[in-house]
């Protein structure tokens, strides 16, 4: 499983910052047919979960509107030096996570 | 979609490369008319969301290119005009699309620690019509804004 994270690594103390943030998954709608007409089953991404310092700081439900290789862009204030952690959940409740440290001076 | 491709993949030229990608290999098939919402679905699940509260007009943007080649990924940006601060700020901001079979697309929770109500994804159109998101404020208020887009090759979520 792919995950991608874009981060500054150091911001100013009040200063907002960009997060972008690519899991790689199929996010498989449940409408589709293979070749034999077979309803593929759906397989989606539901959850995503963005904590700074073990606070959340955004939340995303995904439905399969939601293209595959789910991507997000947000934003957050830079407060204290400490740990962003970017998770995403599945339907089955499956979880991928990837964290980032950040410093702020 | 093979790992090779996917791992091309750079953030700075994301929009067009997963256009290219999400047509890749696609297997399309009828799909009954009676599975794709109406404006009706959209305008229910709203009121599933949000309550009963009046939308008004305004301080939502919608950004969505006037034309999608390919409905599998369509890069939107939704734009709430709010200082984001401590007793005013974004609480939630859903997206929600009229023609797709299931009429929410995504909802994204927000706080004052957002700094700035902006939010950008990609999503299945399955066919030309007016996205609609819908924020709800920390004082209670709900905001809608539209943008549409004209697609050319719709997702393959309705066949």
């Amino acid at each position: 499983m792919s995950i991608r994270i874009s981060a500054p690594d150091t911001a100013r103390k009040g200063e907002v910052i960009e997060l972008k943030a690519l899991i790689q998954h199929p996010m498989e709608t449940g409408y589709r047919r293979n070749n034999r007409g077979e309803v593929i089953e759906r397989d989606i991404i539901k959850t995503f979960k963005c904590t700074y310092d073990g606070e959340t700081i955004f939340e995303a439900t995904f439905h399969p509107g939601i293209a595959a290789n789910p991507f997000l862009t947000f934003y957050t204030r830079a407060t204290t030096s400490g740990t962003l952690e970017f998770r995403w959940t599945d339907q089955k409740g499956e979880t991928w996570s990837e964290t980032h440290a950040l410093t702020v001076e | 979609m093979d790992t090779a491709q996917t791992d091309k993949f750079n953030f700075s030229l994301s929009r067009r490369r997963m256009l290219a990608l999400g047509s890749a290999g696609l297997v399309c098939a009828a799909f009954p008319l009676s599975s794709v919402a109406e404006a009706a679905d959209a305008d229910k699940a709203i009121k599933d969301l949000f309550g009963d509260g009046e939308l008004q007009e305004g301080r939502v943007t919608v950004d969505l290119p006037p034309i999608a080649e390919n409905g599998n990924s369509v890069a939107i940006k939704v734009t709430v005009d709010s200082p984001m601060t401590e007793t005013d700020y974004v609480k939630r901001i859903a997206i929600l699309s009229p023609r797709n079979p299931i009429a929410e697309v995504a909802e994204f929770q927000l706080g004052p620690r957002a700094g700035k109500a902006e939010v950008a994804t990609r999503i299945r159109m399955a066919g030309t019509q007016t996205i609609r998101a819908v924020a709800e404020m920390s004082d209670g208020t709900l905001w809608i804004g539209k943008a549409s887009t004209v697609v050319t090759l719709a997702a393959c979520i309705i066949g």
